[in-house]
């Protein structure tokens, strides 16, 4: 039987109870007759023997390039960057797919007699990825030769000295890229397209910048245009970047792109029943899910996310594409929405959503109520074309235990953004204005980016900036189930039951509401006509 | 009568820094316009006479109004041509004048001696030296300036009713000799006895059994502070000691002769000696009763000092004493400040006369306020504003049952006993911050408690005296008064009406004294908090230095050195390497209260033979993965807080170098352990020079300050615990992180800013301190 397509369900009086991700746990709750929830695509199937279409890819590559193999000479330097840890979420179950397309990489590179090769995280701002990360990204062969061989590194933003400045735009931004890749004969960038924001020219125009180079799309202005960022035509981030990416081409930076698209078989077979449909839960769905949910409430909030972020995903590869960036991306686009799209008629009053334990941030770490933000009001607001799901001026509803917790290594920053900034204001503008700048230049902040494992200094102001459009946009944010202080500090309300958020939400957008529930998991994209 | 007789005189006034004589001091600058004054003042250890009188007698607000009325410049001029003040000392003989002083007195028309040691429990020498010699000593000089001088004089003497002693029924204005029940003391060996007593007792205090016990005291409430602070905490005790021993005697030879305490002792002492050494000088005495807040002059309810009754009517309000002793019927004698003082100078006004006269400045005998009366306005009046607790709440009053006073001495001692057996626990307990609030809860409550035992022992005398003193010569003196002299000099304790006195002028003025919350203000303007953390943070040339573990960090030497070395073993070995250090732990704890430098140099004995090199790789993941997750972040953004200040931020800390190098970033320099290094890139086992600890701290922190170039005073130092107190000490301000119960205790006390910073939520909980292995 054929995945079947996502689809609109409206919920009436035998509609079972709706499952809400809630941070580390679930919740099931009823909604108002007359609601609708929007499920995603079913998981499609995966192709069979991905190391071959990887070399067929790479072969045939798409778009105005040669294959791979023409491109590569002896005496040639060549940068083999990769996505770093914060996709796919959760991690993938071992191999990765990097693993898989780097492994073919390398293998072409020593037929050719490549021997100046350079493995580059392609980290942006995010913090350094662990061994035992990189290990699982590049699998533990590629990653203990490279190791030995010292070729093995990751992108360093804030190291002046392996920093090159390209030159600006049409419009002004300024291009600074790792000067290690840009000056090699070419970067093979690997991919994987999670989402329709990843990939195409973001790769290396983001994935290789210093603050520099992103502050000209990573700020408020960009973020409030791009409407949204999933849908790169109606995205000023984007059209930044694709800016970005035809001066770095014009300065003669050659990039081979090699895409990958994920199908949405997100979880392990313990917990199937997150993927189907509720009133289609078995015997064995209801067991799992009593088994799992009834455990998650005895077992500590560290805990709880240690089980969580253990989990590896079975994802299935839909789709590899090599070849020239922006001819590669459309195939990629293609795919994602292939699997993610789902058609929606009209906006609505209220949107609904549940907020898992993970997002591109908290990889192996604390999911923080800045994230908390990022996540609701970035990602899932964003994930639409057209018009956003919900109407100018309604509501949107999250639900996560929002506590004020912190991973001190991973997010040092966040916890000053929370303690200083928050308490002063939450207007993304105001925000950028004042503290912005002090939190990029920080030198303790730089010293734990470059050396340690954290997140750079100005990190948190672009997860606040990521919410920028949905809070320009929306009348009302409340928090179920979150800690309430906390999520004042956010600027939010917020709500211990589904029925008190809702009457909080009728008392902004009117009585009688229409709502909308954006099921995950898995990932979904809304078209909105 | 006063204003006239007053005129072109000259005043000279002991005690011009109590309460009464501030009071006489504004009332003859405010309402005798052509009479002058000069105070006799005893110079500080920095500051003149003359700065002391600016200082503590023209500062209080007791000159608010005559400021008002005068104008800044208007009252600048008049203390300029009307007040003075002469250096001397009443405990000293000749008052310890020098000549300009001896002139100066011999050219005045009246010495008012106000001087006096007036708490209960002072310590029987001091009550001798000036309540009992003080005023002959005055009386003597003053013969002898006014002789030198050729010039005319009388004196007035301010003593206490209770020198009638603990009797029943009417105490009359007589000399003590005239009075039946007054024991036949010679005084001088009263003195003589006295000044004995406190050799022997200093003497006593000097054995080394004594001093043995001094400094463990001292050791218990310091810690490991090193020598210096332990040395001068032990000279404190033994001081303190020999104080309280010598109140107690104080106390003992009152109480044996008939009278509540050593002060009523040596008052009705100091008057027989003032009638035996007066000579022809014509000298008036007046005997207040309890004195309290003014009733109209120079404002209704104004007040120096925590008087008598305030600690007791406080500690109520706050439903910390549940009982005092008295009976309702029983008569409180009270009298308002300004009385005192206008019988005062009714007292300096009149003609002089041969035989010594005496006044009691008194209410019970012709105006009485009941105990129960008393006790109903005070419970009313905390009923309608009561006090608030720290959180804001009222706090629910006890219903007082006026039981006897040994039974609430009991109580009370119970408590007191109990309280400080819990503090003393905690101060044991390696507790720390939260836990410890209620240990610094716990402090408090044990001073208040110790505060209301030691009145309630002292004033339940005064409370179950149930003499009344009679007051016509007082009445006598007042009949003398022309109509002008009452609207500003009227004594009469008829005129007190005491429901609107005591609620309406008295308590508002006590709250606002003691500075109890009674009615929920909204806050406005920053706290006490916000503002010792703007000072701290204000731009400056500062040098500020941070101690590191449980200051910044939650770890310590012993869990840095567990990941360390289990970051090459295998899981099991690893967490038995790391369950072999815990089991130490007691042993090392103990050696590290013993002496903190002694146990760092054992401790890292344990490096030897481990390679520096690896250490240093090693050291980024220890950072990263233990010692960032166990930081306290507000304290990092203290440090961060304090740079973008343009302060100067040193670390200094007896961890080892190469562990704490990852924090550089936040310091202008780490002083840190250094261990030997052999050829081979081997630690040694050896620390290179004296760990950073103790009194060595303060020393660095003084030569960092010298470093940078900046003042020792615009220093400011954070730390967690007592062995940190020489360098908390050196710095010009001190906070206290997250202290350890003894500190936390000598934080209040010194009035430090303290700190309670957690590590960040949400992380599992790292018990084990145990590296990864590569």
């Amino acid at each position: 039987m054929s995945p079947r397509p996502g689809f609109v369900l409206e919920v009436d009086r035998s509609t079972p109870p709706t499952l809400f991700w809630h941070g580390e746990g679930f919740r099931l709750e009823k909604l108002p007759v007359g609601s609708r929830v929007i499920y995603p695509p079913e998981p499609l199937a995966g192709i069979k023997d991905p190391r071959s279409a990887i070399r067929e890819a790479l072969d045939n590559p798409t778009g105005d390039s040669e294959p791979l193999s023409a491109l590569l000479k002896p005496n040639m330097r060549v940068a083999v960057c990769f996505d770093d840890v914060s996709l796919p979420l959760p991690q993938m179950q071992a191999p990765d797919v990097r693993q898989l397309i780097i492994e073919e990489v390398l293998e072409r590179l020593a037929q050719a007699g490549v021997e100046d090769i350079r493995l580059i995280a392609a980290l942006a701002l995010h913090r350094r990825m662990t061994d035992s990360e990189l290990e699982h990204a590049l699998g533990k062969r590629v990653y203990e030769a490279a190791k030995s061989a010292e070729i093995l590194t990751q992108h360093d933003a804030e190291d002046k000295e392996n920093l090159l400045f390209i030159g600006k735009t049409d419009r002004g931004e300024e291009v600074e890229l790792n000067k290690y890749a840009a000056t090699s004969d070419l970067i093979i960038y690997v991919n994987i397209n999670l989402v329709s924001m990843d990939g195409g020219h973001k790769s290396v125009a983001t994935g290789l910048a210093s603050y520099r180079s992103l502050r000209h799309h990573h700020n408020v202005k960009t973020m409030v245009h791009s409407k949204s960022f999933m849908d790169r035509d109606n995205s000023e981030l984007h059209s930044s970047n694709w800016r970005m990416g035809k001066l770095i081409k014009d300065s003669g930076i050659k990039i081979y792109q090699i895409e990958t698209t994920l199908n949405t078989n997100t979880f392990p077979s313990q917990f199937a029943f997150l993927q189907k449909r509720e009133w289609e839960w078995g015997l064995k769905d209801r067991a799992s899910f009593l088994a799992v949910s009834e455990s998650l409430k005895f077992t500590p909030p560290w805990a709880a996310r240690k089980i969580f972020q253990n989990v590896k995903s079975p994802y299935g590869l839909t789709g590899v594409h090599a070849g020239e960036v922006e001819a590669v991306h459309r195939k990629t686009l293609e795919n994602v929405y292939k699997q993610q799209q789902v058609d929606v008629t009209g906006q609505t009053d209220i949107l609904t959503i549940g907020l898992p334990f993970i997002g591109p941030y908290n990889v192996n770490s604390i999911m923080n109520p800045i994230l908390v933000h990022c996540l609701g009001l970035g990602y899932f607001f964003n994930m639409y074309k057209g018009a956003p799901l919900v109407r100018k001026g309604g509501v949107v509803i999250l639900s996560h235990p929002n506590r004020p917790e912190f991973d001190p290594t991973f997010h040092p920053s966040y916890i000053d953004f929370f303690d200083q900034v928050l308490p002063e204001s939450t207007d993304p503008l105001v925000i950028e204005k004042k503290f912005e700048e002090r939190f990029a230049t920080d030198p303790w902040y730089i010293h734990l980016y470059r050396h340690g494992h954290a997140y750079h200094g100005v990190h948190p102001f672009y997860m606040w900036y990521w919410g920028a459009h949905a809070l320009d946009h929306l009348g009302g944010v409340i928090i179920l189930g979150g800690d309430p202080k906390t999520t004042r500090r956010l600027g939010y309300q917020s709500a211990s039951t589904m029925a008190d958020a809702l009457e909080i939400a009728s008392s902004i957008v009117g009585r009688d509401p229409s709502v909308t529930h954006l099921h995950s998991p898995p990932l979904l994209m809304a078209n909105v006509h | 009568m006063i204003g006239q007789s007053l005129a072109g005189k000259r005043i000279f006034l002991t005690g011009g820094t109590g309460f009464v004589g501030t009071a006489f001091a504004e009332r003859v600058l405010h309402n005798l316009p052509d009479t002058e004054l000069v105070l006799l003042v005893r110079p500080g250890r920095r500051a003149t006479a003359e700065d002391r009188m600016r200082r503590e007698i023209l500062n209080n607000n007791c000159f608010d109004t005559l400021k008002e009325e005068l104008g800044k410049e208007g009252f600048q001029k008049q203390i300029a041509s009307r007040i003075s003040a002469v250096a001397g000392d009443v405990s000293k003989d000749g008052l310890g004048l020098d000549d300009e002083g001896f002139r100066i007195l011999g050219n005045c028309d009246v010495a008012v001696h106000s001087a006096a040691t007036v708490s209960f429990d002072a310590p029987l020498d001091s009550a001798i030296e000036v309540n009992l010699l003080g005023p002959s000593r005055v009386a003597e000089t003053y013969r002898k300036a006014l002789k030198a001088a050729d010039h005319q004089g009388k004196m007035v003497s301010v003593s206490t009713a209770y020198v009638a002693g603990s009797r029943k029924g009417k105490a009359f204005e007589v000399s003590l000799k005239d009075s039946p029940l007054y024991p036949d003391l010679p005084w001088r060996q009263e003195v003589d006895a006295a000044r004995r007593m406190k050799l022997d007792i200093d003497s006593q205090s000097r054995s080394p059994e004594k001093l043995k016990q001094f400094r463990e005291e001292a050791q218990s409430s310091y810690g490991a502070a090193g020598v210096a602070l332990l040395a001068q905490e032990t000279e404190k005790k033994r001081v303190d000691w020999v104080r309280k021993q010598m109140v107690k005697l104080g106390q003992a030879r009152a109480q044996s002769l008939g009278w509540a305490d050593a002060y009523a002792y040596s008052k009705a002492l100091g008057e027989i000696a003032l009638e035996e050494n007066k000579g022809d000088l014509a000298v008036s005495v007046v005997r207040p009763s309890i004195i309290e807040s003014a009733l109209q002059l120079p404002y209704p309810g104004w007040i120096r000092g925590f008087r008598m009754a305030e600690p007791i009517i406080v500690s109520f309000a706050r439903g910390l004493l549940g009982e005092f002793p008295g009976v309702p019927e029983g008569t409180v004698d009270v009298v308002p400040v300004d009385l005192v003082v206008s019988a005062m100078l009714a007292a300096c006004a009149i003609e002089p006369s041969d035989t010594m006269k005496f006044y009691h400045v008194a209410s019970g005998s012709v105006n009485p306020l009941k105990y129960g009366q008393l006790v109903d306005l005070v419970t009313s009046f905390f009923g309608e504003n009561p006090v608030l607790d720290s959180k804001g709440q009222p706090i629910a009053l006890p219903s007082w049952k006026f039981p006897g006073r040994g039974r609430v001495q009991g109580q009370l001692k119970r408590a007191t006993k109990l309280l400080s057996i819990a503090e003393s626990v905690s101060t044991r307990l390696p507790i720390r911050s939260k836990q410890l609030e209620a240990a610094g809860g716990l402090t408090e409550k044990r001073e208040i408690a110790e505060r209301a035992l030691g009145y309630v022992e002292l004033y339940g005398a005064y409370v179950e005296t149930e003499a009344i003193y009679q007051v016509d010569n007082l009445m006598q003196l007042r009949g003398l008064l022309d109509e002008g002299d009452l609207e500003h000099f009227d004594f009469d304790p008829k005129q007190i009406e005491w429901e609107s006195f005591v609620y309406n002028v008295h308590l508002p003025s006590v709250v606002e004294h003691s500075r109890i919350k009674t009615t929920y203000t909204k806050k406005t303007g920053p706290t006490k908090r916000e503002r010792t953390l703007a000072s701290l943070l204000a731009p400056s040339q500062s040098l500020v230095a941070f101690d590191l573990e449980n200051t910044l960090i939650a770890a310590n030497v012993v869990d840095s050195f567990s990941y360390l070395a289990t970051s090459h073993l295998d899981r099991g070995d690893a967490t038995a390497l790391a369950l072999g250090l815990l089991a130490e732990a007691p042993k090392l704890l103990a050696l590290d209260r013993r002496d903190r430098t002694d146990f760092l140099r054992y401790f890292y004995r344990r490096y030897k033979g481990a390679d520096r090199a690896q250490l240093e790789q090693y050291s980024w993941d220890l950072f990263d993965e233990y010692l960032l997750k166990k930081a306290f972040p507000k304290g990092i953004q203290r440090v961060r807080e304090h740079r973008r200040a343009g302060h100067k931020t040193v670390l200094i800390t007896g961890a080892l170098d190469f562990i704490v190098a990852p924090f550089s970033p936040l310091f202008d320099k780490i002083v840190s352990c250094e261990m030997v290094v052999d050829e081979d890139g081997r630690l040694t086992g050896e620390v290179l020079k004296a760990p950073p600890i103790g009194e060595n701290r303060a020393a660095i922190l003084l030569e960092c300050a010298e470093e940078f170039g900046i003042d020792p005073s615009d220093t400011i130092a954070y730390a967690d615990s007592t062995s940190d107190l020489p360098m908390l000490e050196a710095a010009g301000q001190a906070v206290c992180v997250n202290g350890e119960a003894r500190l936390l205790q000598i934080a209040k006390r010194r009035g430090w800013h303290s700190e309670n910073w957690e590590k960040a939520r949400g992380g599992y909980p790292l018990h084990l301190p145990i590296g990864v292995k590569r």
